[in-house]
């Protein structure tokens, strides 16, 4: 329902949107998902002018400065004909927040109006806009997942049936699912430096969880992940969580090893 | 009750430490959550869905014709036998309450269970003139007797353990040892019984005003509803100004979300349809009953972009599913109305300079707005509060000043890059996770910050451009 109004991706050119946060942490990540995509013989190109969608200044109340930043952009994305991004959170910012921010700038709105429709999270791009369901990939021995669902992709995009929908398909592969899968980790954003304490609070129930799962736990949004690892190091846990594109792109290795 | 939002931080941070507080809050909000879920998807998820969308459209419907329905909701309720009275604030509704029990020699009254009740400071208002007033509702009951706040607005005393409340009722009402729940409950049935017998003046709030047929609607679980509406010679009844609905069809639809959601039933035990005084053909019911309207805010609430805020049916689901309210229940909130529909209202009614850090108790998850029966968009007003606070000069100077510095950088290519170097080179010289200077040392405190990459990924895909050709 999220996408009711995005057009066909299929045959056009990818644009990929790291995200700031993927780009100064985990940009691994983003090359995983460039290595999916073009295993999907799509052509990806990366605009160079991009920073952030902005949503860090939106979160914390400070619209002017997110306009501002959201506007480098539309600069940036100017010319692309499909957006993707690894990260549910800035996907929503662009398609639900964007209109309200430029919803009084008749200059920037057709834009928007243009960008909304084009910009997708990773999997979702995958499953709805390519209609891809099987990336036919087999693991060499039985394995058992379950997801962190970021609060974006549970509320904000069709991620949580996309990521479900892509493991189901993988041979060898089972979902399960974590306790209180669906509460939030505490991140927020500016919440977990305002309101540390609660915030901590909120990520010990969830690192708690993700340790009582015997699973491994797989996660597709970037922000969760800098939050939950983060946390799962200062307790001196091995665990990991593991981006989705990073997991898939392994097992795309593995599985082209393997042939 | 006097307002303390503003010691949000420090209230939630004791509470946090309250590992039997946690206990309590945690279980009981999770039964009351996977209540409504059950509820919700009694007959099919679908239905659950089309139940929220309904009662959605019913309050919105009120909110497009808000003054009308008040005017007719008059007229039908005067026509009825009512007698309808405005108070535009807490004082003027204290006041109309205070003069009908003293033209009524009312020295005694009972009161059914109503936050609005709360949010005017009714009993510290009738206690001050001297009219002794009694809770009846259970829960209300026990914080009347421990001189307590409710924490939650439907189970008032979800943050209290059993036993807690065991020993509250051996000091202060000599109730025998035991740890049967439903002993302990029957003590206080018999305590208040007597109490319904012989009062002058029954109070309750009201959970929807018909506006077509002119009646006010209770739903109680408890029984006392009833009581305290037909035994007194007086019932006055106190409603927010945006209680109504247009039609008895709409009530039918927002009793069953409102129950649906707020304790996982059908419907609560008690539904009270009250159409007036006692008939000449009537057994029993008061001789008079009294409707006060309390605006004390929302015509200005109305009037604003929050208006939305003003559908709220108080069934506590968005505190129910909000993970904050599950660490820290509700006190620390500060007010009358905790969670995530009390940081909105809240800062609406008492000003935003007395709640400023309600706008930011969330992780802006949604969990909320899916749960709440109204659809009410809590997160989106919540971004609006803090836009608010950030326009009208109350946020912090020092965020003013990152978050000015975070734009510069954000919307230069050039700074956007040097600053990521920047960020990678000191984060990997520097012990950052030891020196990391206020506000971000609390973020340093549960999870080690996060090590910068050496190389970007724009530095990556340059690279890979180069190999690729
Ligand atoms: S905002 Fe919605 S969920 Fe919260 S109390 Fe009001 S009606 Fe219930």
């Amino acid at each position: 329902m999220h996408l009711s109004e995005h057009e066909s991706p299929k045959g056009k050119k990818v644009s990929l949107f790291i995200t700031c946060m993927g780009d100064m942490l985990y940009p691994e990540t983003g090359m995983s998902v460039v290595e999916i995509l073009e295993h999907l013989d799509m052509e990806v190109d990366f605009p160079a002018e991009q920073t952030c969608c902005g949503q860090p200044a939106y979160n914390a109340g400070y619209w002017k400065e997110a306009k501002k930043v959201a506007e480098t952009f539309l600069d940036a994305f100017e010319e692309s004909s499909v957006i993707v991004t690894p990260s549910g959170s800035c996907a929503a910012m662009v398609r639900e927040i964007y209109p309200k921010l430029f919803k009084d700038d008749p200059k920037n709105l057709p834009r928007v109006e243009r960008i909304k429709r084009i910009t997708w999270e990773f999997t979702e791009f995958i499953v709805e806009g390519l209609g891809i369901e099987n990336l036919n990939l087999r693991l060499p021995k039985h394995t058992v997942f379950a997801f962190h669902d970021s609060c974006h992709s549970l509320r904000h995009t069709e991620s949580k049936s996309a990521s479900r929908t892509l493991m189901a398909n993988i041979e060898n592969a089972e979902v399960v699912e974590l306790e209180s899968a669906e509460t939030c980790c505490g991140f927020g954003g500016v919440f977990s430096v305002k309101m540390a304490d609660l915030s901590g609070a909120m990520l010990k129930d969830k690192l708690d969880s993700i340790l009582a799962c015997p699973a491994k736990v797989l996660c597709g949004d970037i922000s969760c992940m800098a939050h939950i690892n983060g946390g799962l190091a200062l307790r001196n846990s091995d665990v990991r969580m593991q981006h989705l594109a990073d997991f898939l792109a392994g097992s795309l290795k593995n599985n082209e090893n393997s042939i | 009750m006097k307002i303390q939002s503003n010691h949000f931080g420090q209230e939630a941070a004791i509470n946090l430490k309250d590992e039997a507080l946690a206990f309590a809050v945690k279980k009981a909000t999770r039964k009351a959550f996977d209540g409504r879920l059950q509820a919700m998807a009694e007959i099919s998820t679908e239905h659950g869905e089309q139940i929220r969308m309904q009662a959605a459209s019913a309050k919105r419907r009120v909110l497009e014709n808000l003054p009308a329905l008040l005017e007719l909701a008059e007229q039908r309720m005067t026509e009825n036998g009512m007698q309808v009275l405005w108070a535009k604030d807490e004082s003027e509704a204290c006041e109309l309450v205070l003069e009908i029990a003293k033209d009524h020699q009312a020295g005694q009254i009972v009161k059914g269970k109503s936050m609005l009740t709360e949010e005017i400071g009714l009993n510290d208002a009738l206690q001050k003139a001297g009219v002794s007033v009694l809770e009846t509702d259970l829960g209300e009951y026990i914080l009347q007797l421990n001189h307590e706040y409710p924490s939650h607005i439907v189970t008032p005393v979800l943050h209290k353990t059993k036993e807690s409340i065991r020993d509250l009722f051996i000091k202060e009402t000599g109730m025998p040892f035991t740890n049967d729940a439903g002993q302990i409950a029957g003590h206080a049935r018999k305590l208040l019984r007597n109490a319904f017998l012989t009062a002058d003046m029954g109070i309750t709030g009201g959970n929807f005003i018909v506006a077509e047929t002119g009646t006010l609607c209770l739903a109680t679980n408890e029984g006392n509803g009833r009581m305290v509406t037909s035994l007194p010679r007086i019932h006055v009844a106190l409603v927010g100004i945006e209680k109504i609905v247009a039609t008895m069809e709409d009530f039918a639809t927002l009793t069953q979300a409102l129950s649906r959601s707020a304790t996982g039933q059908k419907i609560t035990v008690y539904t009270n349809m009250i159409n007036g005084p006692r008939r000449p053909e009537d057994q029993d019911g008061p001789e008079k009953v009294f409707v006060i309207f309390v605006d004390n805010g929302r015509s200005k609430i109305y009037a604003s972009k929050y208006a939305e805020a003003l559908a709220c049916i108080r069934c506590g689901a968005c505190l129910n599913a909000c993970p904050v309210y599950h660490q820290i229940g509700g006190h620390p909130y500060g007010w009358v109305y905790p969670g995530p529909i009390g940081s909105i209202i809240t800062p609406l009614m008492k000003g935003l300079e007395n709640a400023s850090p309600l706008p930011y108790a969330s992780s802006l998850c949604g969990a909320c707005k899916v749960a709440c029966p109204v659809d009410i968009d809590i997160p989106r007003m919540l971004l609006e509060l803090r836009n608010d606070l950030v326009e009208t000069k109350l946020s912090a100077p020092m965020m003013n000043f990152m978050m000015k510095a975070w734009m510069i950088v954000m919307a230069s290519k050039l700074g956007y890059s040097l600053s990521g170097k920047a960020a990678a080179w000191f984060t990997n010289l520097f012990p950052i996770q030891k020196i990391l200077p206020p506000p971000f040392n609390g973020w340093a405190k549960y999870r080690q910050f996060p090590q910068f990459s050496n190389r970007s990924f724009h530095s990556m895909w340059k690279e890979k451009a180069k190999k690729d050709g």
